[in-house]
């Protein structure tokens, strides 16, 4: 055999290799919170908030956490909304193809989709001692909506990129103002893709615990205002995996195994939507 | 002018005003961190927060030296980790893999990607931990002692831990950036290597991977990036403790991020503890800005130079 030939079935080799050691790390994720999570799962743990003492090993469970990281992440997602379908329409309907200034926002939006979130709950939590709030369910909501915007812009941006040029010259040359075309042709078209993106953020808001460990807090109730502290799955992984009781880390790993389904839950629907987006399209 | 038009008229310029908006997040941030990150700076010079590695707020010493080290030692490790697998990992499902077979693959590693960073520490603490303290640990000690692995930390919380966790948060982003970045390369190129008799590992490394390199630069650079910022499932593994600066691979290291999470709810009951765990936020914020920079902007040109 020439040295060639074994060059090429040695690197073959490495690449099926790395492929393998990839997948099984991914999968050994999977399996791990599986396995250790399935069997301290139970209901009450699903539907009770945290007793005195369930930190010790007390009754209770993590409704409030569940709760709680739903509404943050639902609130976050819907001002990043607001944020992002007017700024996406702006960049694609009433700026030029190659415009300066729309490549300079996305790029900035790169370089902001890049910030560690760590970083964002820092910079939330400087703008809680400006405007003197608490650690609250909406600080939590404003650094949270922060990560997740530049996710949510290039996501939508990306959907409005490839709705056909033509449709809104059609529009605009049958008289419709720009913003006509905006709301009532161009969001429309793009209104399965849009759904993905907001799942796509959804998704990253609920399972991110840096950005939320200083601004939302913590607490055994239910979220129950928008200036009181708020629990997030995240965190309540993370405290009860700190504790040294072995009854309460198996819950931690229930917990895990709860934020593991919803978040890949979410993105399952997100990326059979966009699936069925982008096969529209084909056709 | 009617009203059709007034309201287009505002659209335009609210939606231009948010846009703005959005353009100076960035800066926006990194003012509101510097401005809160000032009083520690006014009263040590930042050559000395820099250098000096002791910690203790108590005191006034705010010495960031230990969680630079730590930083290093964690993404120094996670990087030689990950990239020659994600890499290979990338060209194998871009190259070599059936379409069918990599069509099935890549969305698994995005779905994983979107998992939780909190999960990954979960599960590094479950199946790192052990298997660093129980198998690495004794063989790397015995089998190269030469090489920095002696410590007497034996709890299996260590940079090595961390690095491992970090590789596997990193994997998709490179994979990714790789991926996209070797669909770039048209077909031509591969059919004018092969049809000149080079096999198919001689075409993905002279033609594909060399015509691509700036591209494979600015992958690694995404994934250090990434890797910098990383909270949560670090300051569960590496052990973040600073009893001594970490020298070795099986020595806690306490990364900058890890920092800055755990200091909450004590930072605001001592003067300058604050600042000095902001001032951490600013300068993480400044390294990532700039590798991101760095990894579009490389991005960019490439995409460029390609039309």
């Amino acid at each position: 055999m020439d040295k060639r030939k074994t060059e090429e079935y040695f690197f073959k080799a490495l690449m099926l290799f790395s492929t393998l050691t990839v997948l099984g790390s991914l999968i050994s994720i999977l399996l791990t919170i599986i396995v250790k999570g399935f069997p301290a799962l139970s209901w009450s743990m699903l539907v009770q908030t945290p007793k005195g003492g369930y930190y010790m090993g007390k009754e209770g469970g993590i409704l409030n956490a569940i709760l709680g990281s739903l509404v943050l992440s639902l609130g976050a997602t819907f001002i990043a909304l607001l944020i992002s379908l007017p700024l996406t329409l702006y960049l694609n309907i009433y700026l030029k193809r190659n415009s300066r200034f729309a490549f300079w926002v996305r790029f900035v939006l790169d370089v902001l989709w890049g910030i560690p979130s760590i970083v964002y709950g820092a910079f939330g939590f400087t703008l809680m001692i400006f405007f003197g709030w608490r650690a609250s369910l909406l600080a939590g909501m404003v650094a949270t909506t922060l990560l997740v915007l530049p996710i949510m812009c290039r996501s939508i941006d990306e959907v409005l990129k490839m709705i056909p040029h033509e449709l809104q010259e059609a529009s605009l040359s049958l008289g419709a103002t720009r913003l006509e075309t905006a709301c009532k042709v161009i969001f429309k078209q793009a209104l399965p893709g849009v759904l993905t993106a907001i799942l796509l953020a959804l998704g990253r808001g609920m399972g991110d615990a840096a950005a939320v460990l200083f601004t939302a807090g913590f607490t055994d109730s239910l979220p129950y205002s928008l200036t009181g502290p708020v629990a997030t799955l995240p965190l309540a992984i993370f405290y009860q995996l700190g504790t040294p009781f072995p009854e309460v880390q198996e819950r931690g790993y229930a917990s895990a195994l709860v934020l593991t389904a919803i978040v890949l839950i979410i993105s399952i629907i997100a990326r059979m939507l966009s699936r069925r987006f982008t096969g529209d399209l084909g056709d | 002018m009617n009203t059709r038009q007034i309201k287009d008229t505002i659209a335009h310029k609210s939606m231009f005003l948010i846009c703005l908006l959005v353009l100076n997040l960035a800066l926006l941030i990194a003012w509101g961190l510097y401005r809160r990150a000032q009083p520690i700076l006014a009263t040590k010079s930042l050559g000395e927060l820099l250098l000096n590695s002791t910690w203790h707020p108590g005191s006034g010493q705010f010495g960031l030296d230990g969680f630079i080290l730590g930083t290093i030692w964690v993404t120094g490790i996670a990087i030689v980790i990950a990239v020659p697998l994600s890499i290979l990992t990338a060209v194998y499902l871009a190259e070599y893999a059936p379409r069918k077979l990599s069509h099935l693959i890549k969305p698994v590693i995005d779905l994983l990607a979107g998992i939780s960073p909190v999960i990954h520490g979960v599960w590094g603490v479950i199946t790192i931990v052990p298997l660093v303290r129980d198998y690495m640990m004794p063989f790397f000690t015995e089998k190269l002692p030469f090489l920095p692995f002696s410590s007497d930390n034996y709890t299996g919380f260590c940079a090595l831990t961390g690095g491992i966790v970090l590789a596997v948060m990193i994997f998709p982003i490179i994979i990714s950036v790789v991926c996209e970045v070797l669909h770039t390369v048209p077909a031509e190129i591969r059919e004018a290597s092969l049809s000149l008799g080079a096999t198919k590992w001689q075409t993905t490394k002279l033609a594909v991977l060399r015509k691509v390199y700036p591209g494979l630069v600015a992958a690694v650079i995404l994934g250090l990036s990434r890797a910098l910022g990383e909270t949560i499932a670090v300051l569960m593994v590496a052990g973040c403790s600073l009893f001594a600066l970490p020298k070795s691979f099986f020595d806690p290291a306490y990364p900058l991020p890890a920092l800055i999470a755990n200091t909450y709810g004590e930072m605001m009951s001592i003067p300058l503890y604050d600042s000095a765990v902001l001032l951490a936020a600013f300068i993480l914020l400044l390294l990532t800005t700039l590798f991101n920079v760095a990894g579009w902007g490389i991005l960019l040109r490439l995409e460029r130079s390609r039309c």
